[in-house]
């Protein structure tokens, strides 16, 4: 099952790989794409993330919004 | 652009503060500021005092800091910030002030004005961004340069006899009266950005509380101005700069 996952600000990464080096799943790689400045974007390259938001953190450009699979709500 | 996508059955546990404006940022990839500018506006954010705080932005290369910062910002000449924040304070005491500075900023033409304010203890956050160099003007040496550091005016590298020490100013201002809490901190690991974070929040809670100067050093990155990746800046910084800028309050408050 998928725990968590990412969305890149394509645009706006400049794959500077801070992110890659604080991913302790290693699940980002620099895309073989270039975006609109010339710079290989960041993108997942597998499925493992957890949602941990190290990446996100540490992302001088803010390009990284982290999701989590949503809590099932407690039954009544 | 806030991304307001969310992928089915998840939900959004990390995005950027909504006090960052969506301005692309100009700053090398990799740099230090981007971070900082970021927890700073994230803090903002979570205590609610967007309407409430006025930054002062400094020249050096967060001198556009206030196209990201989305708080009412003065910009302030050359090593001068501590000095405006200081005017801005004492006419609007109920506001949450800031500058933010480097190290060209804080601790070379604005020497005379950082210790005064300190030594005035005026109720305001001092946050400086040592990133060792001038960033801005091509990386020049800086007082906080280290020794045998290459930079552009020290080719063969820092020397004392001629070019002095590495100047510990975050040391010289935690011996003055006015200062409340000093710090130092850095944005190199999620865990590091987290300890920032807390450090501003305190400061935020002491300038409420009416306690003196905050200061809060940085020991950051200029991976252009250092000739380096940001990965490889990272462990430099790690390697050579914390020896000489160890991490951890220099003054807290009981
Ligand atoms: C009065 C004055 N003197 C000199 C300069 C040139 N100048 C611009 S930025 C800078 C140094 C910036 O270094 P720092 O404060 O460390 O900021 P960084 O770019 O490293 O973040 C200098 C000397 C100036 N703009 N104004
Ligand atoms: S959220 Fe955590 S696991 Fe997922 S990509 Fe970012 S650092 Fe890796
Ligand atoms: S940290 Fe941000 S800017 Fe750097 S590579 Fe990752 S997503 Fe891109
Ligand atoms: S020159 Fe240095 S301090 Fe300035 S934006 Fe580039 S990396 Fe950052
Ligand atoms: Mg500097």
């Amino acid at each position: 099952m998928i725990r968590g996952t990412i969305v890149v600000a394509q645009d706006i990464c400049k794959a500077c790989e801070l992110c890659i080096a604080a991913c302790p799943q290693d699940c980002l790689e620099l895309s073989p794409n270039l975006n609109i400045k010339g710079y290989h974007y960041v993108q997942l390259k597998n499925d493992t993330c957890t949602g941990c938001v190290n990446c996100a953190i540490v992302c001088p450009d803010s390009a990284i919004t982290v999701y989590r699979q949503a809590k099932k709500p407690k039954a009544a | 652009m806030e991304n307001t996508f969310i992928p089915v059955g998840m939900e959004v546990v990390y995005k950027k503060p909504q006090t960052l404006t969506d301005t692309p940022m100009h700053y090398c990839p990799g740099c230090g500021h981007g971070v900082i500018h970021k927890i700073l506006m994230e803090v903002i954010d979570e205590m609610g005092i967007q309407s409430e705080t006025i930054g002062v932005a400094p020249v050096g290369c967060s001198v556009f800091a206030y196209d990201y910062m989305n708080v009412d910002m003065q910009e302030a000449a050359h090593g001068r910030a501590s000095a405006v924040a200081t005017g801005v304070k004492r006419v609007r005491p109920d506001k949450f002030v800031y500058s933010y500075q480097g190290d060209g900023d804080l601790a070379a033409i604005g020497t005379g004005e950082t210790i005064h304010t300190v030594n005035r203890g005026e109720n305001i956050l001092m946050l400086f961004v040592n990133n060792g160099i001038y960033g801005m003007t091509g990386g020049q040496m800086a007082p906080t340069s280290l020794l045998g550091m290459k930079t552009s005016t020290s080719p063969f590298g820092r020397e004392a006899s001629t070019m002095g020490y590495p100047l510990k100013i975050t040391e010289l201002v935690a011996q003055l009266p006015g200062a409340y809490y000093v710090t130092r901190q850095s944005v190199h690991t999620t865990a590091n950005v987290r300890k920032l974070k807390k450090a501003i929040e305190a400061s935020f809670r002491y300038q409420k509380e009416k306690k003196g100067t905050c200061f809060i050093e940085v020991v950051s990155n200029c991976p252009s101005g250092w000739k380096m990746t940001p990965i490889e800046a990272n462990e430099w910084l790690e390697k050579n700069m914390f020896p000489y800028y160890p991490l951890g309050d220099l003054k807290a408050p009981k």
